[in-house]
């Protein structure tokens, strides 16, 4: 079983000051896993070092054996948060997805056959096919999380990373979203999210990642998403960097 | 007929007809990136700071293109990089340093360009003079327009990937500063290429307008580009012979063309038109009052 994010002793700083401490964490292919944690927890800081977008200050992450650091990576897509998106670009939802195949195309190859059917592909596991030719600002908000998921399964994406994708949903919306969430996973992905609303963890989520600052537990929802492990994460003041150095090794 | 072909018997213009399509052409295509990058104010800097580097290139080497284009050049990116610098070593932000350096290097062209030693005036630079357009400023039109292109067809995936988001893309190992710096260094290339047709003022207008229309009028970048070209060169062409028959400036002309066609796409677009887009507001109102009352 090589199809698994691995996580060691990780820290990441955000603006020089540490957000996530020496945390190590491994994550299975085919499932979804919420990031749990209050505010300023880190959350964020995580998903944008795995998305290699901020430097890694200790430990390393590892996808399938090798070694995420420096280069690039194709199997991982990052999902901005809505706020992050000019909605107005001349773009429809199938040049959204079709976007998805820039990184493996490069700059001359054509877009062909194949890159068309997986444009295709990735509209259906979303459910967009009836909304591609729409301009992206004429989306409601869950079409428009879903059309860059869409975008990241025509990437041939295996790792998603969601930044707040249900913050703003109504229950149907929320709902559409977890399908085309849940079809990902059944597909053998890794869906990273991070989630605020502890109510509808279990609704969504088979595993929960949950922070502050450190890790405080990982493991499948049943078993980790428990009152004890909420009031270590939530309960007590967020480890903010050396000001407030204390370990206790109980 | 006759009103479109007489004009063109002219030698001169001929040349200032291939001109127009050339500038035209690279502008609006070029436009497309600049106005979905918002950097539009960004240009408007660029081309106020081209006047400086000018006039020293006028006093040094005369008025030969390869010089005005150096000149031209290096001043442009003299103002874009001591922006960034400035707004990164201060708590001043990026618009107000590129202001503030522009501005100053304005000032600076307008004091020395009476030391330029031949005869050169501060409108040509200003305005521009179509009729007046050489053999010399054709090939460097022509240079520039081979370059933006070949460039921009190359690298469009990856700028506009750049463009969108620009985090995502440098996730993905897209070089994006240096496509920025090299949008950039376009830019001020396709303004060098307008001088002749429109001067340092106006050249922002063929620059931004055709593809501003097209924004207005289709949902595809593709279209925008194309499009943008499209309509920057019948815009120039159009004000190319407005100013022959109207007897006014060519950079006027081909600059209020463009305008008008700017506002109407702004007021009759189909799509994103502010008059379709009352019309239908209303037509929906109406619609669920009327269901309304059918209840």
């Amino acid at each position: 079983m090589n199809h698994q994010l691995v996580i060691q002793d990780l820290t990441v700083s955000y603006s020089r000051i540490p957000a996530v401490h020496h945390l190590s964490a491994s994550l299975r292919c085919g499932s979804c896993v919420a990031l749990l944690g209050p505010n300023g927890a880190g959350k964020t800081t995580l998903l944008k070092a795995i998305a290699g977008l901020l430097p890694v200050e200790t430990g390393c992450i590892r996808f399938e054996g090798h070694e995420l650091g420096d280069h690039p990576s194709r199997a991982i897509a990052y999902v901005p948060q809505r706020e992050a998106v000019d909605w107005d670009f001349p773009i429809t939802v199938r040049g959204l997805v079709e976007m998805g195949r820039y990184p493996a195309l490069g700059n001359w190859a054509r877009f062909g056959a194949k890159d068309r059917e997986a444009v295709e592909e990735a509209l259906h596991v979303c459910d967009l096919e009836d909304l591609a030719d729409r301009q992206i600002s004429a989306l409601s908000g869950g079409q428009q999380q879903r059309a860059f998921l869409a975008r990241a399964w025509a990437q041939r994406a295996e790792i998603y990373l969601l930044d707040e994708p249900f913050t703003g949903l109504d229950r149907n919306a929320t709902e559409a979203f977890a399908a085309a969430m849940r079809r990902l996973r059944d597909a053998g992905k890794l869906v990273i999210a991070s989630h605020h609303d502890l109510k509808s963890v279990e609704a969504l989520f088979d595993q929960i990642l949950l922070l502050n600052g450190e890790l405080v537990v990982c493991g499948p929802t049943a078993e980790a998403f428990t009152p004890q492990n909420l009031d270590r994460a939530y309960g007590m003041h967020i480890f903010s960097g050396h000001a407030h150095h204390h370990h206790d090794h109980a | 007929m006759n009103w479109l072909l007489e004009p063109f018997q002219y030698e001169f213009m001929q040349r200032a007809l291939l001109a127009c399509v050339l500038v035209g052409f690279t502008n609006g295509f070029l436009g497309a990136f600049v106005v979905v990058r918002r950097l539009a104010l960004m240009a408007d800097a660029l081309s106020h700071s081209l006047l400086p580097g000018l006039a020293l290139a006028a006093i040094v080497v005369g008025l030969s293109p390869a010089g005005l284009l150096l000149g031209g050049l290096l001043a442009a990116v003299f103002v874009a990089l001591g922006g960034h610098l400035i707004s990164r070593s201060s708590r001043v932000k990026e618009e107000t340093a590129i202001a503030a350096l522009y501005i100053v290097a304005f000032a600076f062209g307008i004091a020395i360009i009476k030391y330029a030693g031949v005869k050169v005036s501060l409108d040509h630079f200003l305005f521009g003079n179509i009729l007046g357009v050489g053999d010399s400023d054709l090939w460097t039109s022509y240079a520039i327009t081979c370059a933006v292109l070949l460039l921009l067809v190359a690298f469009e995936r990856p700028l506009l990937l750049a463009i969108f988001e620009s985090s995502v893309a440098k996730a993905l190992g897209v070089p994006v500063g240096l496509l920025l710096g090299m949008l950039i260094l376009l830019i001020v290339l396709a303004m060098v290429s307008s001088l002749q047709a429109v001067g340092v003022l106006l050249s922002l207008g063929l620059l931004i307008l055709p593809a501003a229309t097209i924004y207005l009028l289709s949902d595809s970048f593709d279209t925008m580009l194309w499009g943008g070209a499209a309509l920057g060169t019948i815009g120039s062409v159009a004000g190319l012979l407005l100013s022959f028959w109207a007897n006014i400036p060519s950079g006027p002309a081909i600059v209020l063309i463009l305008g008008a066609l700017f506002l109407a796409a702004y007021l009759f677009g189909p799509r994103y038109g502010v008059l379709s887009r009352y019309f239908k507001r209303r037509h929906l109102h109406e619609e669920s009052l009327e269901r309304w009352e059918k209840k």
